[in-house]
């Protein structure tokens, strides 16, 4: 029963973990380098959403002091996670940038047909 | 005159502002110039920067004028600012080198883009170096990664582009595990600033989610590090990268990693919780020592001069690596002062491969036959820069070993010494087989007279980094002696 409750109380971290794991299962296991982007932007997104759930509190509101409210959700996993949004587009953008000139050079972006013409 | 007090500011802006302006012009010369002026002022202020430290001790920061643990602190103490100046140092020099060499490897319209990205690299490095802020770290490990990235890709094979997209998955997935292990330790104790979350180590009762994030952390920064499992993206990096590059990437971007573990390990998680269980420096070790070999070998069957070297800076992150296991005072001087001999040394010789491609255009181990009568100097230079890789008596390398044995002598780990001395015969074995090829074939034809000569300014760095492999081997007072001093007083900082 302890199990249960504990697994339904914190439903939120193994949503995150289903999604980390997908992610990185999604990087590994394809041989298409859009996909492997995908599943890498999964991978930093499910970290996104670990960050902002602690810092929610149930009943609690947006941190503008206020007479009337007593209860603050945390600003700061936010802004941390504005900043890491920013680094994932930047990373997402050089590596879909990297895969249109690897397009443009070998004519292939999957992986396998990648190894076979070029024994990397 | 120069600004003391804002030091550890000025030294990460300057970097990032002088890429912006090499880019918003994109000229090849004008970005040369400005970058090596910027890595020139860099590196004299870095060294201001270390000397006040030496002289009134701890420097923190606030950057912004928000008070740490609020605001984000830079904190330089003796071992970062070490570690900032050497990097400085290298990339002033590598980027004095750097210009003709990267015309022949890159191509004209790739240069300032090339140039662009050094500056802000080394900008994310120093930045890794002086932060106090766990986040920032990340912020500057993802900023000094993807700058690797484009610079690998600059370089003319294409295959240079398949090796950054592997890297930055790489990259990527290592940052990634950082940001959740930082993520962790924000929720256990509600900070992100790591003095302030090593005060509150000792108070924290429920260990599991610490043992987690260190595991998370420490995988994280191993993929940057490239220690022995995690290595993969390496070879080819290092391979593709323009010459320039990956001196610059094998004298900076690796160090920079293992100084970031090394501040987790010691300075946040603390030497009593990691410590006190064996796992932690077990598998350090075993993964060390697995490297050790593991690259040597491989190294030894390589054709391609560059790779071959890459596979050797594997077996060289082990040996500091292990001295981050073995963890006595001796061993992590070792780490240390490796750190700044094996960034000396693969600069020195990663320039040279950079002169001989500008020659030989062409990087196979068997085109070398005969260079000690061709190019006697280079061929020297790489002689002496790749005998300090084998550790012999009056190199770089033999400093680094002794306090490594040493350290494993006084923990009384005779399996790793035993290591240590088999992997120096590994590295004596593929240094050997270059220097036989080097001075004991003829040339397999005479068309030297065709070569271009080497320009003056590629031969003199060379020659100068050359030289200093051997002269730290002999005058240790500032490898050895700053890194004692940044190990008795940062690392082990009185708790020992």
């Amino acid at each position: 029963m302890n199990f249960i409750s504990n697994f339904i109380l914190s439903y939120n971290y193994y949503i995150i973990i289903f999604l980390m794991i997908s992610g990185l299962f999604i990087v590994v296991a394809k041989g298409n380098m859009v996909k492997k982007l995908i599943g890498l932007a999964l991978f930093q997104t499910s970290v996104y959403i670990l960050y902002i759930s602690p810092g929610k509190i149930i009943g609690g509101t947006a941190p503008i002091i206020d007479n009337s409210y007593t209860v603050y959700s945390s600003p700061f996993p936010h802004v941390l996670i504005l900043t890491a949004i920013v680094v994932g587009i930047a990373t997402l953008s050089v590596g879909l940038a990297l895969v249109i000139r690897i397009n443009d050079e070998f004519g292939t972006i999957e992986e396998d047909e990648l190894f076979e013409k070029e024994e990397l | 005159m120069i600004p003391n007090e804002h030091l550890p500011a000025i030294l990460v802006t300057l970097p990032i502002l002088s890429s912006i302006l090499v880019m918003l012009f994109r000229n090849a010369t004008f970005s040369w110039i400005v970058t090596s002026i910027s890595c020139t002022i860099t590196a004299f202020f870095s060294i201001i920067l270390y000397l006040d430290v030496y002289n009134s001790g701890v420097i923190s920061y606030a950057m912004g004028g928000w008070e740490p643990p609020i605001g984000i602190e830079y904190r330089i103490d003796l071992l970062n600012a070490l570690l900032i100046s050497l990097i400085s140092i290298a990339s002033s020099l590598i980027i004095l080198y750097a210009r003709r060499s990267l015309k022949e490897e890159a191509g004209n319209n790739k240069q300032s883009t090339f140039y662009s990205m050094y500056s802000l690299c080394l900008a994310g490095l120093i930045g890794i170096l002086s932060t106090g802020d766990a986040f920032n770290a990340f912020v500057f490990l993802e900023i000094s990664s993807l700058a690797t990235y484009i610079m690998i890709s600059i370089g003319h094979n294409k295959r240079a582009l398949v090796a950054a997209y592997q890297y930055l998955i790489m990259g990527t997935i290592g940052a990634t595990l950082y940001v959740i292990g930082v993520g962790l330790i924000f929720v256990i104790t509600g900070s992100l600033n790591l003095v302030d979350i090593s005060n509150q180590m000792e108070n924290i009762e429920l260990l599991r989610p610490v043992y987690a994030a260190l595991a998370f952390i420490t995988v994280g920064i191993s993929l940057k590090i490239a220690l022995f499992p995690l290595h993969a993206w390496l070879p080819n990096a290092y391979a593709y990268a323009p010459s320039v590059g990956t001196a610059f990437l094998s004298s900076t971007a690796t160090k920079v990693a293992i100084y970031l573990l090394l501040k987790y390990v010691f300075l946040v998680f603390g030497y009593e919780l990691i410590y006190s269980n064996i796992l932690f420096s077990t598998v350090i070790i075993v993964l060390s020592i697995a490297a050790m070999f593991g690259a040597s070998l491989v190294a030894i069957f390589q054709s391609n001069i560059k790779k071959l070297f890459a596979y050797s800076s594997i077996s060289q992150i082990g040996y500091i690596t292990l001295g981050v296991g073995i963890a006595n005072y001796n061993g992590l001087i070792g780490s240390t002062v490796h750190i700044i001999n094996h960034s000396i040394i693969k600069a020195a010789i990663f320039l040279v491969i950079g002169c001989l491609i500008f020659q030989i255009k062409d990087m196979s181990i068997v085109r070398l036959s005969g260079l000690g009568k061709r190019m006697p100097l280079m061929a020297t230079c790489l002689t002496l820069s790749s005998i300090s890789l084998i550790g012999i008596p009056g190199t770089v390398g033999f400093v680094s070993k002794w306090y490594l044995v040493v350290g494993a002598i006084e923990k009384g780990w005779w399996i790793v010494v035993l290591a240590i001395a088999i992997s120096s015969i590994l590295a004596l074995i593929y240094v050997g087989r270059i220097i036989e090829i080097m001075w004991f074939q003829e040339p397999e034809d005479s068309e030297i007279s065709k070569f271009p000569n080497i320009p003056i300014e590629m031969t003199i760095i060379t020659v100068i980094l050359t030289l200093a492999t051997i002269y730290f081997g002999v005058d240790t007072r500032f490898t050895a002696g700053l890194a004692t001093l940044a190990v008795e007083n940062v690392l082990l900082g009185g708790a020992h």
